[in-house]
């Protein structure tokens, strides 16, 4: 189904994407604990990306597996979301990113347990219980910083009002998706939404930061329409497939 | 920025039920929740735990290493200390 394949895509592509940018920390870690941490949690979406794309293939069944997926693909072709394409920008950019998608996914996980389509169900159950722990990681990063010192408050009030106006695409939802939640395969974006938004509101009081007023909002990412910063990934994600076709270790 | 390093912590793991925690290691925090959290990703990453105890290693008081000699070599000559001396009947299991 055409609906279904789209909608794994998008899902495997935030999951790969998202990867991708964490493991850009691989060395660079604040602190060695928080090294090991970020890439842990990058090596969770890779490997949930590897899972997704690798169902997205079958369910396309033009022969294309999870690598032909994630290598062979040009930037228009890729789903994912502007915010998890977003540079790292400093650890409070870093964490307020993954808080903002951790508090996104962990309730479309939990709908999504409940999916007429038994793989993407038993894909999100797995999922599930990783993301619960990015959640707790990211959201208690956010609380720390925004209310630690005044340097911390004020980096991390300055990655949301960065990053804030991404949040609007992670809830737009499109025929193909509306299609699926007729079928019980999806759940209604406006109950991941509510989720999302009272999980915000109360990471956001505790961290004493405030969601900025700016009403300009981003989006197209999930339509193959994105920032400058995709192709740059894309390079150095394709590129020893690019030049070794076929290659495998 | 200030080069003030996080307290450290010393972290106990217990492998699988019915299994004590074992010393496995030391790792900074800023609090235990951070502590207990670094743990899981820096120590259980193979699947080494099912549980995590830390404790901040100030709270630790240790034995002087100097004073071993008095401490632990007066055992050395007291064997009988061990149940070593029992004959054990034939067909008794669980010994």
């Amino acid at each position: 189904m055409r609906a279904l394949f789209d909608y794994v895509l998008k899902l495997g592509d935030d999951s790969l994407i998202l990867g991708h940018r964490l493991s850009e920390w691989c060395g660079h870690g604040p602190i060695l604990e928080e090294d090991i941490a970020m890439t842990n949690i990058a090596l969770d979406l890779v490997g949930q990306a590897t899972t997704l794309l690798t169902y997205a293939g079958e369910l396309e069944a033009k022969g294309r597996d999870a690598d032909a997926l994630a290598f062979l693909r040009f930037d228009r072709e890729y789903r994912n979301l502007l915010l998890v394409e977003q540079p790292n920008g400093d650890f409070g950019v870093t964490m307020m990113r993954q808080f903002l998608f951790d508090a996104y996914r962990l309730p479309l996980f939990e709908r999504l347990q409940n999916s007429k389509d038994a793989t993407l169900a038993a894909i999100a159950e797995k999922s599930l219980k990783e993301t619960k722990y990015h959640l707790k990681h990211s959201s208690e990063w956010v609380i720390r910083l925004g209310d630690g010192t005044e340097e911390s408050h004020q980096r991390i009030q300055e990655a949301l009002n960065t990053l804030w106006r991404y949040t609007d695409e992670l809830f737009q939802e499109d025929d193909s998706e509306k299609e699926l939640v007729a079928l019980g395969i999806v759940p209604a974006i406006s109950e991941i939404r509510d989720a999302w938004k009272s999980n915000v509101d109360r990471v956001f009081a505790e961290a004493t930061v405030t969601i900025p007023s700016n009403n300009w909002k981003h989006s197209g990412g999930r339509k193959g329409m994105h920032s400058e910063h995709l192709g740059y990934i894309l390079a150095e994600l394709q590129y020893m497939q690019r030049a070794y076709p076929n290659m495998q270790w | 920025m200030s080069k003030k390093e996080w307290p450290l912590w010393e972290v106990f793991i217990r492998s699988k039920a019915g299994l004590n925690h074992k010393h496995v290691g030391s790792l900074r925090a800023a609090d235990a929740e951070m502590a207990v959290e670094n743990a899981r990703d820096v120590y259980t990453r193979r699947s080494e735990g099912i549980s995590i105890w830390v404790v901040e290693s100030k709270n630790i008081h240790a034995s002087d290493p100097a004073e071993a000699d008095s401490l632990f070599e007066p055992a050395d000559s007291k064997v009988y200390r061990h149940p070593t001396f029992y004959d054990v009947p034939d067909g008794i299991s669980h010994m």
